[in-house]
């Protein structure tokens, strides 16, 4: 940039400093930059709304939590509900688990919540109210997932105050797979249910109350199965009842009573592989 | 606080949104005769100068070992805490409780309340009392002696700068205002969408999760942005894009905790520019620049201390601003 030639310069105040074509570019380049930056950054961010979008996968959520929208966006992602677990049911979910990275669900198959905390420690945990006992009116219960009546724990029954300080279940378990079922088979179970290498802990009160163990630990012997039952640890929430096949023929089968919390005891415990019985996360209840 | 610096003060804070930081309209006489001595002392004294100082110069880490002990020693709590289960620091950097007490980070508490639309007792206490705890430890001082990406971005930087000194990369800059963009963006998306979104990008999260409950394929993001920071843009991540930095820079406004920077013994050689991660906060150290003999570096600062280990000169310490009144 050359000066005007008749030397009748403005005063330096009113021009803006002479800028070279080098400086352009480089500040061009760095705008280029910056938006890409932008759009890497936004692009990673709402790449969690994909999952979301794509697949409706319902994860099973710890006991007390909102309804699945309130519940991610309440939801601050520190695990402080998987650190009070005793069992470690609570896992965080990862990038590849949809909107959330970081927010807890429990795979009941692997290991499900058997309230051996006896007191719903991860509501407690939370700092947020994503877990909580008692939902803001505002934030009405979807009807069915609403509990009848306080669930009664076995393992508390005899205790002064023998229920779960829980309002609405988690999910409901279902028979999904009846022709797998041992005992509509009438088979028995006899070994390690779920293999001697399954982690899962489950807590047996004739063993410790406290200390939950391995189910690989503690191989049945049974001559009808009834696993889903015997280690429910709600009452009234699941029982054998004979019900009558397509043909006709007497069975026993495991049905699910509206108690159900949807825990995931059951599901952890089917020895069939993959499970006849499982949870339906956030289902509710239908009469 | 005299007027200029009054003025600086105001204009520190538009320089953490992005602005850029422009040489001061006016100056205080008494700095203004510093900056006139400095002009006139022969050249040959002050060069003989600096060469007497930079051959006793003492290469200092001691601000740098110090803040490294302090972010291993708070993630490893959060860490030992669980795997032992001793339960002193339970939770994440999110959110956590300190011997049962509620501590939850300020931009997550944010972003959670704008989703949620709905506070409880214990998010309030929890946010509280860490504005209270960075308000006195000096906002940004989060970023560098607690955040966990900040020392892999720390790393990575070193990398970057042995990879820029053998001309293989040089470090693309963008533009600063970016970050307050993103800032009202994440906000925005919480607000509307509902979800958390910012938390599923947010490395300190992701970090400090991996940390505690064992890593999972979210570090790639994190992996991702460190490979960037090494091949392409200086800590872009802190610089550029995080809007907690923002969040704590905003706190530490009125924070007391600052660096303080002394002109008279000052060479304006700009060691401390080399290794700063927000230089702009240390425009004063120009040549030229500084409005007052005495001036304190602004909201963006992280409090980091490398500028103080690196300063030949003494010229720039830490100081808890009222303190020495109150002594």
């Amino acid at each position: 940039m050359s000066a005007p030639e008749d030397g009748d310069r403005k005063p330096a105040a009113d021009t803006k400093p002479a800028v070279s074509i080098a400086k352009k570019q480089t500040n061009r380049r760095r705008v280029l930059r910056t938006i890409l930056l932008t759009g890497g950054v936004l692009g990673a961010a709402t790449s969690g709304f994909l999952p979301l979008i794509y697949s409706k996968k319902q994860r099973l959520r710890p006991p007390g939590a909102l309804d699945e929208k309130d519940f991610l966006a309440s939801c601050i992602k520190c695990g402080q509900c998987v650190q009070v677990c005793p069992v470690q049911a609570i896992k965080l979910a990862d990038l590849v688990d949809g909107m959330g990275v970081g927010v807890p669900m429990i795979d009941a198959r692997e290991q499900a919540c058997d309230f051996s905390c006896d007191a719903v420690q991860c509501i407690l945990a939370c700092p947020t109210g994503s877990l909580t006992y008692h939902k803001p009116e505002f934030m009405p219960v979807r009807s069915g997932a609403q509990l009848s009546a306080k669930p009664i724990l076995l393992a508390k029954e005899k205790d002064a105050e023998p229920t779960l300080n829980l309002n609405e279940r988690m999910g409901v378990a279902r028979l999904v797979r009846p022709e797998a079922c041992l005992a509509i088979q009438g088979k028995g179970f006899k070994g390690q249910t779920r293999g001697p290498g399954f982690k899962g802990k489950l807590r047996y009160m004739d063993v410790d109350r406290w200390k939950p163990i391995k189910i690989a630990d503690h191989p049945y012997d049974i001559a009808e199965c009834d696993l889903c039952v015997r280690e429910c640890p709600i009452k009234g929430a699941i029982s054998i009842e004979t019900v009558f096949a397509p043909d006709g023929s007497k069975r026993k089968s495991p049905v699910v009573h509206e108690p159900c919390v949807g825990c995931g005891v059951c599901e952890m415990v089917c020895p069939v592989e993959p499970t006849a019985i499982s949870i339906e996360a956030r289902e509710v209840w239908k009469v | 606080m005299s007027d200029l610096l009054k003025r600086r003060f105001r204009e520190q804070i538009k320089i953490m949104f992005g602005w850029e930081p422009a040489k001061p309209e006016k100056i205080s006489e008494r700095a203004q005769e510093v900056h006139v001595l400095k002009r006139m002392t022969n050249k040959q004294d002050l060069q003989a100068a600096k060469a007497h100082q930079r051959a006793h110069q003492e290469t200092s880490n001691k601000w740098r070992n110090r803040r490294w002990a302090t972010l291993i020693f708070a993630n490893l709590l959060f860490t030992l805490s669980f795997a032992l289960d001793i339960q002193i620091l339970e939770g994440a950097l999110t959110a956590s409780r300190f011997v049962g007490f509620h501590l939850i980070d300020l931009n997550s508490a944010l972003q959670v309340m704008l989703a949620h639309k709905h506070i409880i007792n214990n998010l309030l206490i929890g946010t509280g009392t860490v504005l209270v705890l960075w308000v006195l430890l000096g906002g940004r001082t989060f970023c560098s002696w607690v955040c966990p990406y900040h020392l892999l971005a720390e790393w990575a930087e070193k990398i970057h700068l042995f990879l820029a000194r053998k001309k293989l990369v040089t470090d693309q800059t963008m533009d600063r205002r970016l970050r307050t963009v993103f800032w009202i963006v994440f906000a925005l998306l919480a607000l509307l969408t509902g979800y958390t979104v910012y938390e599923a990008i947010s490395p300190t999260g992701i970090v400090s999760r991996a940390l505690i409950y064992g890593p999972g394929l979210a570090m790639l993001w994190v992996l991702a942005l460190l490979f960037f920071e090494v091949f392409f843009s200086r800590r872009a991540w802190c610089r550029y894009a995080c809007p907690i930095g923002l969040t704590y820079g905003v706190v530490g406004i009125i924070s007391p905790v600052r660096i303080k920077y002394k002109l008279d013994g000052c060479f304006h050689e700009g060691d401390c520019r080399k290794v700063c991660l927000v230089p702009h906060v240390l425009d004063t150290v120009i040549k030229g620049r500084a409005v007052e003999p005495e001036v304190p570096i602004g909201p963006d600062c992280t409090r980091c201390g490398l500028c103080v280990d690196t300063c030949p000169t003494g010229s720039l310490s830490f100081e808890i601003k009222g303190l020495q009144k109150l002594l």
